[in-house]
């Protein structure tokens, strides 16, 4: 193996430092399925993703002033007079979006081929908690410009903590600081959204790459590619990360950059959905806008929340849409991966759940009718129901799977 | 490490004595960077009691100051208005207003200190918009009895103009009526009980 130490400046550092080492374990020497569809691309399209958020968001910053006076000022002051701020401004809005875009999907795949299934628990932990982490990242990041809808989301989002019985009124005015929303919010918003939630999210996506190396990567079929091994001890079924998948992950890139800038370029508000109308006006505390809607990526818990007649319990849905997942390794207790062996209504099942989780996604948007309600409430059973449903189904054996192939097929 | 003849008992009680010594060190510490988080002394300051002049208010007229932040009403009903306050008993949810949203001092029919005149927060109990004042015109999709009142753009829940909310919305309870109390006929202090220092 390439353990050999070379000389040269590389042998140099190897002795001091395990560059070469760590190189051939996360890359060179990465065997990953050779059977990776559409759905692999996601995970590394959302690496590229922090990375651009992370540095558009530096830049944003140096221009930036969190103070209840001057937040909304200074966007427009970035988006006006700064030399590019607009493409930095709107490469950071649009990121946001496109970091759930492709979260939304990576999540969707492991669900299709049970990725989070043993020895995945910890990976899947791991993404979940990263997931948490970016709804917090993204609400926060979302009051920064102070506008109206920044103002008044936050209200409702500080307000669910208000919610919780006894404590609920001195919690949410820790959590402001203040007796309103005000710059004391905005401030301590700022710090963790450019400090303390950035810290988070890059510890746990090394936490995240770590586990899947030591596991190693799923594939379409859900079949472990370590148990067949050459003479070598690499698996047969198993391409090194680079070059292959390295220059697959490159076409993926492209792909999404190109639909990355025409969002960017062309309708960086994406009709209202990434930046909404009423964030156009700055905050005003004595006005509510005459309809509040969270950004898409949140919609589907919003109406959650408002399908819960008891504000209360309502938190306690919405919260529990979340808890619920990191447990999904547990009550899914089939032993088959994929969805292509899997039975018949586990497929369904999992059809009508994502049906119902997009169908939520879009009442959130839509103002609260009796009929949208009724709707929610029927999608947020059928949210729950499919884990409960998926654990019946697989505890009693009620599954009838299809034969699961030795090695990975390639269709 | 060399174990020969260590008195293992001994070195795991200074372990454990050690780690509950840097954890209750560490419980302290963490006390300053939680309590940095509650209200300034400023935030305070500026959360401290409005006088409101209300001599220009005229009747059916709404007054929207400042408080803590939050938006306070003052609203002089027109005694029409009061009237018909009691016509609305079976399509709300606490008429009586039992639940403790408001002073005793309020806690009667038109939840006032005097009937004419309502002094409410103007933050929805549900999950803390700012309702919109509709005193006469009924706000689309509502096929209750109305008479005026306030109507919740977010999630959909009203109330009548005394701040009751109807049955069958979000909003779980009337709206909040602040402390507050007549300076003379026409100041009001919000943010303060009568006779509190």
């Amino acid at each position: 193996m390439s353990e050999s130490r070379t000389g040269g400046l590389m042998g140099w550092i190897d002795e001091r430092f395990p560059a070469t080492k760590m190189w051939n374990e996360h890359v060179g020497q990465y065997y990953a399925p050779k059977n990776f569809n559409f759905w692999y691309y996601f995970g590394s399209l959302a690496l590229l993703v922090l990375v651009i958020q992370i540095i558009s968001g530096i830049w944003l910053t140096m221009n930036y002033k969190p103070a209840g006076e001057l937040a909304f000022e200074s966007v427009e002051y970035i988006m006006r007079d700064v030399e590019w701020g607009w493409l930095i401004r709107y490469i950071h809005s649009t990121g946001a979006s496109a970091f759930f875009a492709v979260v939304y999907l990576h999540m969707c795949r492991a669900l299709l081929y049970g990725s989070y299934q043993k020895p995945r628990e910890l990976l899947w932990i791991f993404g979940v908690l990263i997931y948490v982490a970016l709804m917090a990242e993204a609400f926060m990041g979302y009051m920064l410009p102070w506008g109206q809808m920044s103002y008044w989301g936050a209200q409702v989002i500080i307000n669910l903590f208000g919610a919780v019985p006894v404590v609920g009124d001195q919690l949410a005015l820790w959590i402001r600081g203040d007796f309103a929303i005000s710059e004391i919010t905005l401030n301590r918003f700022f710090a963790l959204h450019v400090v303390g939630l950035p810290l988070a999210i890059i510890g746990l996506v090394a936490a995240h790459i770590l586990a899947l190396h030591e596991v190693g990567s799923s594939n379409p079929d859900g079949i472990e590619i370590k148990k067949n091994k050459d003479e070598n001890g690499n698996p047969k079924d198993g391409i090194p990360f680079h070059p292959y998948y390295s220059v697959k992950d490159l076409v993926g890139v492209v792909v999404f950059l190109i639909v990355f800038s025409v969002i960017v370029f062309f309708m960086p508000d994406f009709f209202g959905l990434f930046l909404e109308p009423p964030n156009f006006e700055p905050a005003n505390p004595q006005v509510t806008p005459d309809h509040i809607a969270p950004v898409w990526y949140f919609t589907p818990y919003y109406a959650m929340l408002r399908a819960i007649p008891d504000p209360f319990g309502g938190v306690v849905v919405m919260g529990g849409a979340i808890v619920v997942l990191f447990f999904l390794p547990w009550l899914d207790r089939g032993r088959v991966r994929s969805i292509r062996y899997r039975g018949l209504s586990f497929k369904v099942a999992l059809g009508v759940f994502l049906v119902s989780f997009v169908a939520l996604g879009y009442l959130g948007l839509m103002p609260a009718t009796s009929v949208y309600t009724m709707i929610a409430r029927v999608c947020t059973a059928i949210y729950f129901g499919y884990f409960a449903f998926l654990w019946v189904y697989t505890y009693f054996g009620l599954e009838k799977t299809k034969p699961v192939p030795e090695r990975v097929t390639m269709k | 490490m060399n174990q020969d003849g260590a008195d293992k008992g001994r070195r795991r009680f200074l372990t454990a004595a050690t780690s509950v010594v840097g954890g209750v060190g560490a419980a302290f510490v963490a006390v300053p960077f939680l309590a940095y988080w509650k209200p300034s002394a400023r935030a305070q300051a500026a959360g401290a009691p409005v006088e409101v002049d209300i001599s220009q208010l005229e009747p059916g007229q709404l007054l929207n100051v400042k408080w803590r932040g939050n938006p306070v009403w003052i609203f002089r009903r027109t005694e029409d208005a009061v009237g018909d306050l009691d016509k609305l008993e079976g399509v709300l949810r606490d008429p009586e207003s039992s639940e403790p949203q408001q002073p005793e001092y309020a806690q009667n029919r038109h939840r006032s200190i005097r009937p004419d005149i309502m002094v409410l927060v103007g933050i929805c109990t549900h999950l803390g918009c700012s309702p919109l004042f509709r005193p006469d015109s009924r706000p689309e999709g509502i096929e209750r009895d109305w008479f005026g009142g306030f109507f919740c753009p977010c999630h959909g829940s009203y109330f009548d103009l005394a701040g009751r909310v109807y049955t069958g919305v979000p909003a779980p309870t009337n709206l909040v009526v602040p402390p507050h109390h007549f300076v003379d006929d026409n100041t009001i202090l919000i943010g303060e009980d009568e006779g509190a220092a």
